[in-house]
């Protein structure tokens, strides 16, 4: 069954190119969104299995938004997009539901290996 | 801020470019910069800087680069919407990636983004400011660090 997956990132290149590289590798874009506040909206509207998450946002940021989402779905793969390169926002991150974390900037081999990663977890 | 620090943000810039685009950009000496005479270019993205640290991060390129850029990337809208969009984006990747070094607390905020060449960015008087000039295909551009 094809994998549905909500974009959240406040770049609208970036959420191009996110759909460019995850569309041809199979998953069914359900929606994207700009900020945290339209994601958590959207999420609960389509129930996407994969979600790819920015952090620095303005409404709501990406942490806040992936502790509302897997509230709402514990279940859901969350891979987190960010130029935050340290390693405390990462563990934050995963703390707070994430699966996986990819630092900007990234190439589209780079994101369908995380996805594929990510996925693949889920499956074991 | 020190010459080392001053180094990370070359280190950023030249990896970003060459990251996403193949293209290495040729990357010249930094140096301090009189605020009455500060680059900027047709985008300017500016990420202001607080927690630990204070000030502005500002990346400031000409359309053209950016248009190329983006094609490089397999983007096909050049509107100027997007252009902006990856000034402002440019400039939070880098900043964000300087967190490896100045850690957790290094706070960004998210872009704005200024357009035109007649526009003025203010930076505080207070903080020196220090330009890392680049070329890349060609085309003059700048990233602007003002952090205390």
């Amino acid at each position: 069954m094809t994998k549905k997956l909500l974009i959240v990132d406040d770049s609208n290149i970036i959420r191009n190119k996110i759909a460019r590289a995850l569309g041809a590798y199979g998953l069914e874009i359900v929606g994207m969104a700009p900020n945290g506040e339209s994601a958590v909206r959207m999420f609960g509207e389509n129930r996407p299995q994969v979600v790819t998450m920015d952090l620095t946002m303005p409404e709501m940021d990406g942490i806040e938004c992936i502790r509302k989402i897997h509230a709402l779905d514990p279940g859901v793969r969350i891979l987190v997009v960010s130029a935050l390169a340290d390693k405390a926002t990462a563990i934050q991150a995963l703390k707070e539901g994430a699966q996986g974390f990819l630092c900007k900037p990234f190439t589209e081999d780079e994101l369908t290996e995380a996805i594929g990663e990510l996925l693949s977890e889920e499956a074991s | 801020m020190t010459e080392a620090e001053l180094r990370v943000f070359v280190g950023i810039v030249k990896h970003y470019f060459e990251q996403q685009t193949g293209i290495a950009a040729d990357i010249y000496t930094p140096y301090l910069a009189d605020p009455e005479a500060l680059p900027i270019y047709d985008y300017t993205g500016v990420i202001g800087i607080s927690g630990n640290r204070q000030g502005c991060v500002y990346f400031t390129a000409p359309a053209e680069a950016l248009r190329l850029i983006l094609t490089r990337g397999g983007e096909t809208d050049l509107s100027s919407r997007n252009l902006a969009d990856l000034a402002g984006e440019i400039g939070n990747t880098i900043s964000g990636n300087a967190r490896r070094q100045f850690g957790n607390e290094f706070l960004i905020s998210v872009p704005v983004v200024v357009q035109g060449r007649n526009q003025a960015i203010s930076l505080p008087k207070s903080v020196k400011a220090y330009i890392i000039p680049f070329c890349w295909q060609q085309h003059d551009a700048a990233l602007v660090v003002s952090v205390v």
